[in-house]
């Protein structure tokens, strides 16, 4: 299987519903495959960050076991709007 | 056996604990003795070894010296709160303790970060928990006064 950014994008929206997806490939600043993602979906709203964290890992299972390092941040609609206002 | 006796010391100048995997008797395993033998022995053990310190942090490096950025970025956070004094295991000195650690915690990378027992995430959760001001409620919780609280009450 090809990991590309484009793949985990299309993952992510499809399994979690995310309204909004950004996938960072940041191999070249490290040794190996490297992936900074941020995600956006209401399937986040009332649940911790790890909870939310272990949602998007387990989406990305598979790939995981190929990628070196894995940067994450979750967040609601909600959140992501007021990220974006500030 | 000289290089196990350099990062031993190294590791407790440092003020941590470093996991090496041994029989009963004390005497360390040979690689393939212990890869048949110990998987089931070292998800227990991590079970004990999260347990026995309030802050345990699970590694790439030492707090002394990280060996990966985002370790040292949890190391650096933890000092900054004022919190020197735990447990952290060096997963580059141990393979099957790099892998065991992923299984046991269900978490697929490294650092891992456990607050009495209890997993915590990894460097993104412990940044945006200290950027929110979680980690020094959950340090409370713990018992420890996060040295940023004392910080604040000094500039008050």
């Amino acid at each position: 299987m090809a990991i590309t950014a484009d793949h985990i994008r299309d993952k992510l929206i499809k399994e979690l519903a995310a309204v909004y997806v950004d996938v960072e490939d940041t191999s070249p600043n490290r040794c190996a495959a490297s992936y900074k993602v941020l995600v956006v979906s209401s399937q986040f709203e009332g649940k911790p960050l790890l909870q939310r964290h272990r949602m998007v890992n387990t989406c990305l299972a598979e790939e995981l076991k190929e990628i070196h390092a894995f940067e994450q941040k979750t967040l609601t609609p909600e959140q992501w709007e007021k990220q974006k206002s500030q | 056996m000289n290089s196990l006796i350099r990062s031993t010391a190294r590791c407790l100048r440092s003020g941590a604990a470093v996991y090496l995997p041994r029989q009963a008797d004390g005497c360390v395993w040979s690689a393939s003795a212990r890869f048949l033998c110990a998987s089931a022995d070292l998800q227990k053990d991590l079970g004990e070894m999260v347990k026995k310190d309030k802050v345990v942090v699970f590694m790439k490096g030492t707090p002394a010296q990280p060996m990966c950025g985002f370790s040292n970025a949890v190391v650096q956070i933890l000092r900054m709160h004022g919190v020197d004094d735990y447990a952290s295991y060096n997963v580059l000195e141990d393979s099957e303790l790099r892998e065991g650690v992923k299984t046991f915690s269900n978490w697929p990378t490294i650092p891992q970060v456990y607050f009495s027992g209890e997993f915590v995430g990894g460097c993104d959760i412990l940044l945006q928990m200290h950027q929110n001001g979680d980690l020094v409620e959950e340090l409370k919780k713990l018992g420890i006064s996060s040295a940023l609280l004392e910080a604040e009450k000094e500039s008050k």
